[in-house]
């Protein structure tokens, strides 16, 4: 399992393809925050995103921030929510505005493996509650779009060294998850044969 | 916007200041139980996805304190277990007014964000207390003037992951370990393992899963007092190990670090078992209140 350091947003799709379902991942420059109300918003009622998309990493998350005189967002706890909820977004995300990685935590159910392998797209696990150690990765709120969802606004973070993440599902139809659960499925037969 | 109540004695402010230092304090230091299992988890799995989530977790925990800041961002509901002695110098009433007062207050002073919101209108209902909220479980103790009060902030991630079945009796205790079994796995890493597993069993349907809520706010290391119940507890870790979700459900050894069992007698046609799962930022902070209103904080229970 090999260790990668990416640059997000990304301009070469070798950058997506070279990552392997258990590799370790190191994120550096801009991630993009979203959450349940962002993505119904974009996908349910119709309404572009006031962002440009293309080759962005999406981070599954609503921070706690402290909102300054200036108008500025100050971090207070930045963290990852469960991504299960929101799967159905994925391949829309991918098709129609270029979105080349989501990370989250928990994990996305099989559904997501198939859209991701057709649009070059990755799965990043972040350890979901570690919360207090992503803040210190977070450098700046660079920008707080569509404030009044707060705080499930699309948010615009510039990282250093964010992570480690690991690919739990990356371009090539591999899924961690997948893997985990049938593996699980099998030893259940076995655990409930011995009860 | 609800507004928290207003108090009226010493004794209830001194509860309210308990409540929102509790409140604080849980989110922002974990307990040495539980950092000793994640220290032992640490050692113990062998699978690297999973080595890599418990060591981000234990780099996490040591950020936390240095920092200062919360160790998840999911402040949770607010749910407080109240141990109330029969001669302690407030009545019940008064005492959920002061835990909501000091659960609002913790809210706005820190600030953490405020997660409440009508169950219908999703609208925020205030600092972290709305209709009915925060949760309390209560507690009577004979004999004796003091109360003891413990606060978990419960996050969503692990909360949604919760699930009772109304066994047949004929299902058995084997019906019992399969359900646990085939929860856990369902969930994956949705509920951020390695947690601890709380189940329910016995009662009615509701008081299983309260009881299961019961079971997660035990320091880790506690064992069920009926030895039958304890037996099971051991057998459950085991099998629970065994299936191979491991840290953040990407494979791996540490799958839950404990699991907890509370239970209550039943009916005689009834067998439920309710799973209730703390994810492995479990956290947890207790106090003891005087009769005089002195405070003492105590996490180890």
């Amino acid at each position: 399992m090999a260790v990668h350091e990416v640059t997000f947003p990304i301009t070469d799709e070798q950058e997506i393809l070279k990552l392997r379902a258990g590799d370790e991942v190191v994120v550096q420059g801009h991630i993009i925050g979203i959450r349940d109300r962002t993505q119904i918003r974009i996908f349910d009622q119709g309404v572009e995103p006031p962002m440009d998309l293309r080759g962005a990493f999406l981070l599954h998350t609503a921070p706690g921030v402290r909102k300054l005189e200036s108008g500025k967002y100050e971090k207070v706890c930045i963290g990852t929510t469960t991504s299960a909820r929101m799967v159905r977004f994925t391949e829309p995300l991918g098709a129609q505005y270029g979105v080349r990685a989501i990370c989250g935590k928990g994990g996305f159910p099989d559904e997501a493996i198939e859209p991701m392998r057709k649009l070059g797209m990755v799965y990043f696990a972040i350890v979901g509650g570690a919360a207090a150690l992503e803040t210190t990765q977070i450098e700046e709120i660079e920008e707080v779009l569509w404030e009044e969802l707060m705080p499930e606004c699309l948010w615009k973070f510039r990282v250093k060294d964010f992570g480690p993440l690991t690919v739990g599902i990356d371009a090539h139809g591999n899924s961690l998850y997948h893997d985990v659960q049938a593996r699980a499925q099998e030893k259940l037969k076995e655990l409930y044969a011995r009860l | 916007m609800l507004q928290p109540p207003q108090l009226d004695s010493d004794l209830q402010h001194a509860v309210e200041d308990a409540a929102a230092h509790l409140y604080v304090w849980a989110l922002k230091d974990i307990p040495q139980d539980l950092r000793d299992a994640l220290a032992d988890a640490r050692l113990r799995e062998t699978s690297i996805p999973g080595k890599r989530v418990l060591e981000t977790i234990h780099r996490n925990i040591n950020v936390a304190d240095s920092e200062k800041n919360l160790v998840c961002q999911d402040t949770g509901i607010a749910v407080y277990h109240a141990k109330v002695g029969e001669h302690f110098p407030l009545h019940p009433a008064r005492i959920y007014d002061a835990l909501r007062a000091g659960t609002a207050r913790a809210t706005i002073e820190h600030p953490l964000r405020s997660n409440a919101v009508h169950t219908l209108t999703r609208e925020n209902t205030g600092p972290n207390i709305g209709y009915r909220l925060p949760i309390v479980h209560w507690e009577f103790v004979e004999d004796w003037d003091g109360l003891d009060v413990k606060c978990v902030p419960k996050g969503s991630g692990s909360e949604n992951m919760s699930f009772l079945k109304m066994l047949n009796p004929a299902d058995g205790v084997k019906g019992i370990k399969q359900f646990v079994l085939e929860s856990i796995v369902g969930a994956g890493g949705k509920p951020c393992p390695p947690g601890i597993v709380g189940v329910g069993i016995g009662g009615s349907a509701d008081y299983a899963m309260a009881l299961a809520k019961d079971a997660i706010m035990r320091p880790i290391g506690t064992r069920n007092p009926d030895p039958i119940v304890a037996e099971l507890e051991d057998e459950l870790y085991r099998l629970l190990n065994e299936t191979g979700i491991g840290p953040m459900g990407l494979g791996g050894d540490v799958t839950v670090l404990q699991c907890h069992i509370e239970h209550a007698d039943t009916h005689m046609t009834l067998n439920p078992v309710a799973v209730n799962y703390q994810c492995w930022a479990a956290r947890r902070a207790s106090a003891h209140i005087a009769a005089d209103g002195s405070i003492d904080y105590d996490n180890k229970v």
